[in-house]
């Protein structure tokens, strides 16, 4: 297989102009990314392809109208967390209505867990099932927090560009990102805290 | 942790983390580290838990994967392309 060559700045002029090449190179610079994120937030393989295809679908349809505020790939990470979100509420209706978060509900929730895990081996952290349970960790989140924490800290989004794809102001996405975070050091804490405990036994 | 000072410091743990707190804040949290030791472990494991995320993001798109895609947006020809 050889990739479309990205190495050149997409030309927003020539997508516009329905220049399909372009948009092969556009496909090939961001799929990468627009799956990895799909399949974070819906744990299916099938599913995330099937965001994947709808992202660039639609990316195709509105291209025209896209005005350019935000980068390319904001713009479409920003359809893709759409069409991830109508999937999942396709799955789970009643869900994401009990899920739901307001910024302003209550002061941060304060950390319970107080185990230091931080000198378990590498091979251990990052095995495969504390790999599988990483992931499942942020399906755990709320949503809200969720999409933050996946733009922010495994797309690796500026604080500024994940508050453009969410429509949020800076500080909603900071705040969230903290809420995020602290929520998965309690549950990787209660993971790895078990983790410790099997080390000692032996 | 259950101390107020504690608790001040918990909002501004991710600008610590991502290494763009004010140098004031740095200085506040680091003394306080050092006399409270369940502060030193949820900023330790907080620390960690940031870092596995950013080492376990390297997801590949699998080759079938592309090709289907670029049959559904009709761009079949550009499959092999350089």
């Amino acid at each position: 297989m050889v990739a479309n060559d990205t190495s050149q700045e997409i030309s927003l002029e020539a997508l516009q102009a329905g220049d399909r090449a372009e948009f092969a190179r556009l496909v090939d610079a961001y799929s990468t990314q627009i799956y990895r994120l799909a399949l974070k937030m819906l744990g299916v393989e099938q599913d995330a392809e099937d965001v994947l295809q709808n992202t660039f679908l639609k990316a195709m349809q509105s291209i025209k109208k896209f005005e350019g505020r935000s980068s390319l790939s904001t713009w479409l990470y920003r359809i893709a967390v759409n069409e991830a979100l109508m999937m999942l509420r396709r799955q789970k209706p009643t869900l994401s209505v009990a899920m739901d978060y307001e910024d302003d509900e209550d002061e941060l929730q304060h950390p319970t867990q107080f185990t230091d895990w931080c000198c378990l081996p590498e091979d251990e952290l990052l095995s495969a099932e504390s790999k599988g349970h990483l992931d499942e960790a942020i399906r755990q989140l709320p949503e809200k927090l969720q999409v933050v924490f996946l733009l922010r800290d495994i797309e690796g989004l500026s604080i500024r560009e994940t508050s453009e794809a969410l429509d949020l102001t800076e500080t909603a996405v900071k705040t969230r990102l903290l809420r995020a975070r602290l929520n998965l050091r309690e549950q990787l804490s209660v993971y790895y805290g078990e983790r410790m405990k099997e080390e000692q036994a032996k | 942790m259950n101390e107020k000072n504690c608790k001040s410091l918990l909002g501004s743990l991710s600008d610590y983390v991502d290494g763009t707190a004010q140098e004031e804040f740095c200085q506040e949290l680091e003394r306080h580290l050092t006399d409270c030791e369940d502060c030193r472990i949820v900023v330790d494991t907080l620390k960690k838990t940031v870092y596995l995320y950013h080492s376990n993001s390297d997801t590949a798109l699998p080759i079938s994967v592309r090709e289907r895609l670029f049959k559904r947006l009709d761009l079949d020809d550009y499959l092999k392309t350089t």
